[in-house]
């Protein structure tokens, strides 16, 4: 929980990201805008091509440009524009005040060299630290993350670890240098259920240790309700709904993040004959949206989604929501 | 990787005596009569005589047999003689030329510098361009460097050494004078200007070579460097902060190393073996020339010694490629 410090360790105003490709422009990202507090927890939730994990490379750099352009926006870490910033501070960001995690833990780690070499780069770069001090740091981090034998394992190569244990030195890694944000793209999404539940645990537990901010990239709701502060929900590369996390698996505003929660299935109760889903596709922008992305395939859409993009408009505590209908604004009472 | 290697040599000795076989059995089947240059003056039973006296008398068993322990244990035997001025093998028969009746080894030996010479520094000059210009080129991926890096391997790859030979002859011995046109092998490097003079000399053949080397390799470097740019260890590797000089040099360029070391290695073998043709244009006096004289004069011992030296090569360099590969990719283990 947020310690009563109440400024952004990170805050994005407004970013668009658009790919340029031979077949036309993409536009990934659309003016999404969102803040991180020390040592919160905010998850990210949207399906597969909703823009949560381009935003999130978008904000250190990582796309490879071209075909990626970061077209607008600002993205301020302790105040500091990282768009503006030259290269080689961004150097210094990357591994150094932001960490990151990403999905495959089988491919992510280089396999010919050794995780100690690998865990070491960025304290060496960043902290500049002698080769044994480095050393045991890395042996610190090994621990950190609960692999045993951490001085033994030091020399072993990629391949000598299975997936959670590759997850957990991607951990040590993205936490080498003491970052202030770190951000998890699906970091349990290649893993099975027992080691998920065993990453998480490690980085909740971290979380109260380090009080780091962390966002949370995730397509399963299960995860962030368990460990999330707050939710930000996305769809066609923009934010649709964000919420703190009660309320937003209480009482859903926006037509997509209630279908999604639809889609959970229940283990009591009657089994239901067929698993509820979204049906269709995430649209791909070829331009900047006009109207409401989620249009299509909205049960509640009227005219009025076709003309226009909804903006994101509060509707209770830290709760926000961008949708025209009348159920967005008034809740869950005026649906009974 | 120790039981390996002494595993793999041991597999290595009933392979190189069937290509033995094989070599002596094609050399058997194929037409020729080491007389033909023999003048027609010469009585048919002189002649006949003369194929005696060379043991082609015998049954071909026999000869492969005595081929055998004479390249196995004969030569050996002469070598360990040169090096260390004993007299092991005084008295047994060598492995005798046809043509001018004088070891064959002695004429290998006589001619292996030549072909080191030029065609090792081409490899070496090859792989020191090629290695660059194909991380480069991938890097820059259809940038205007590699789009010219692209058209001048294409070039080089399919304009073959005995035109691109003559052509810089033409060019750069003909009419700018800048470089002789011939190789003399007679030459002997012992001052500055001699040194000079060798390499001037070398220019050219280097160049027609290297052209061509460099070609392959490039194109090899830069296909394997774009197959572990788009990885995600790169990305990761990125996401630590690290300088993007870094990040290709240490983490791509390792990994993409691994095949271009074995294309490398499988290489060696053809510099020992000489590049026939340039060897030809250039008359520098190398294996190749020696190989494709010896065939022309049917002068089967010579064919099937430096056949059989360069099938040596081949299993020697395909063994070290396999441990090469062992020690730059953890992931495989021979043990």
């Amino acid at each position: 929980m947020p310690d009563g410090d109440t400024r952004n360790v990170l805050e994005v105003n407004d970013l668009s990201t658009v790919f340029q490709t031979r077949g036309g422009a993409v536009h990934a990202v659309n003016s999404v805008s969102f803040h991180v507090k020390p040592g919160e927890l905010l998850g990210v939730v949207g399906e597969s091509g909703s823009g949560k994990s381009v935003t999130m490379m978008s904000l250190i750099g990582l796309l490879p440009s071209p075909p990626a352009e970061v077209r607008s926006g600002e993205v301020l870490l302790d105040g500091e524009d990282l768009l503006k910033v030259s290269p080689e501070r961004l150097r210094d960001v990357r591994g150094g005040e932001i960490g990151f995690i990403f999905q495959d833990p089988m491919t992510s780690l280089n396999p010919v060299f050794n995780v100690g070499f690998q865990i070491m780069e960025p304290i060496r770069r960043h902290m500049g630290l002698s080769k044994a001090q480095a050393r045991e740091r890395a042996v610190e981090l090994l621990e950190l993350v609960g692999i045993p034998g951490a001085r033994a394992r030091l020399t072993d190569y990629p391949h000598q670890f299975s997936g959670g244990m590759r997850q957990r030195v991607m951990i040590a890694i993205a936490l080498a240098c003491d970052p202030k944000v770190l951000i998890a793209d699906e970091p349990t999404t290649a893993l099975d259920v027992t080691i998920q539940a065993q990453i998480l645990e490690i980085v909740d537990d971290l979380r109260a240790k380090l009080g780091m901010a962390i966002v949370w990239i995730t397509h399963d709701l299960g995860v962030v309700a368990g460990i999330a502060d707050r939710v930000m929900v996305m769809y066609g590369g923009q934010v649709v709904e964000h919420a703190p996390v009660h309320p937003l698996f209480n009482d859903p505003r926006h037509p997509y993040t209630r279908a999604l929660l639809k889609t959970i299935p229940s283990v009591s109760g009657a089994r239901a004959k067929k698993l509820q889903v979204i049906e269709g596709q995430p649209p791909i922008l070829g331009a900047a949206p006009v109207a409401c992305p989620f249009r299509d395939r909205c049960p509640l859409v009227f005219d009025r989604c076709h003309q226009q993009n909804p903006l994101r408009e509060d509707v209770g505590a830290g709760h926000d929501v961008a949708c025209f209908h009348p159920l967005a604004q008034t809740g869950r009472e005026a649906v009974a | 990787m120790l039981t390996f290697t002494i595993r793999r040599l041991f597999f290595a000795i009933p392979t190189l005596l069937f290509i033995a076989l094989v070599i002596f059995m094609l050399l058997e089947l194929a037409p020729g009569d080491p007389m033909a240059n023999v003048p027609l003056t010469v009585p048919p039973e002189v002649k006949e005589q003369m194929r005696q006296a060379l043991g082609l008398g015998e049954p071909a068993p026999i000869r492969f047999w005595k081929w055998i322990v004479q390249f196995f244990w004969i030569e050996p035997l002469n070598i360990f003689d040169a090096l260390f001025g004993t007299s092991f093998a005084e008295g047994k028969l060598r492995i005798i030329s046809w043509q001018n009746r004088a070891p064959v080894f002695i004429a290998i030996a006589e001619r292996i510098p030549q072909t080191l010479w030029v065609v090792g520094t081409a490899y070496i000059v090859a792989i020191l361009i090629a290695i660059p210009v194909g991380i480069y080129s991938a890097y820059r991926q259809y940038s205007v460097f590699d789009q010219a890096g692209t058209f001048v391997t294409m070039v080089g790859f399919s304009v073959p050494p005995f035109f691109s030979g003559v052509l810089v002859i033409i060019i750069f011995a003909v009419q700018l004078k800048w470089f002789p046109s011939i190789y003399d092998t007679t030459h002997v490097v012992d001052g500055w200007d001699a040194f000079v003079f060798q390499i001037r000399q070398m220019f050219l053949p280097v160049m027609v070579l290297a052209l061509q080397i460099t070609s392959q390799l490039s194109r090899f470097m830069r296909a394997s460097m774009l197959d572990n740019l788009d990885q995600d260890y790169v990305r990761t590797a990125r996401a630590k902060g690290l300088q993007e000089r870094a990040v290709v040099l240490v983490h791509v360029l390792r990994n993409s190393m691994i095949p271009v070391v074995t294309v490398i290695a499988l290489g060696v073998p053809q510099v020992f073996g000489g590049a026939i043709i340039t060897e030809q244009v250039f008359k520098v006096n190398g294996i190749g020339q020696l190989l494709i004289t010896a065939i022309q004069a049917n002068d089967l011992p010579m064919v099937q010694t430096v056949t059989f030296i360069i099938a040596v090569l081949i299993v020697l360099f395909n063994l070290i490629a396999d441990i090469l590969y062992g020690i730059l990719d953890p992931r495989i283990r021979y043990d």
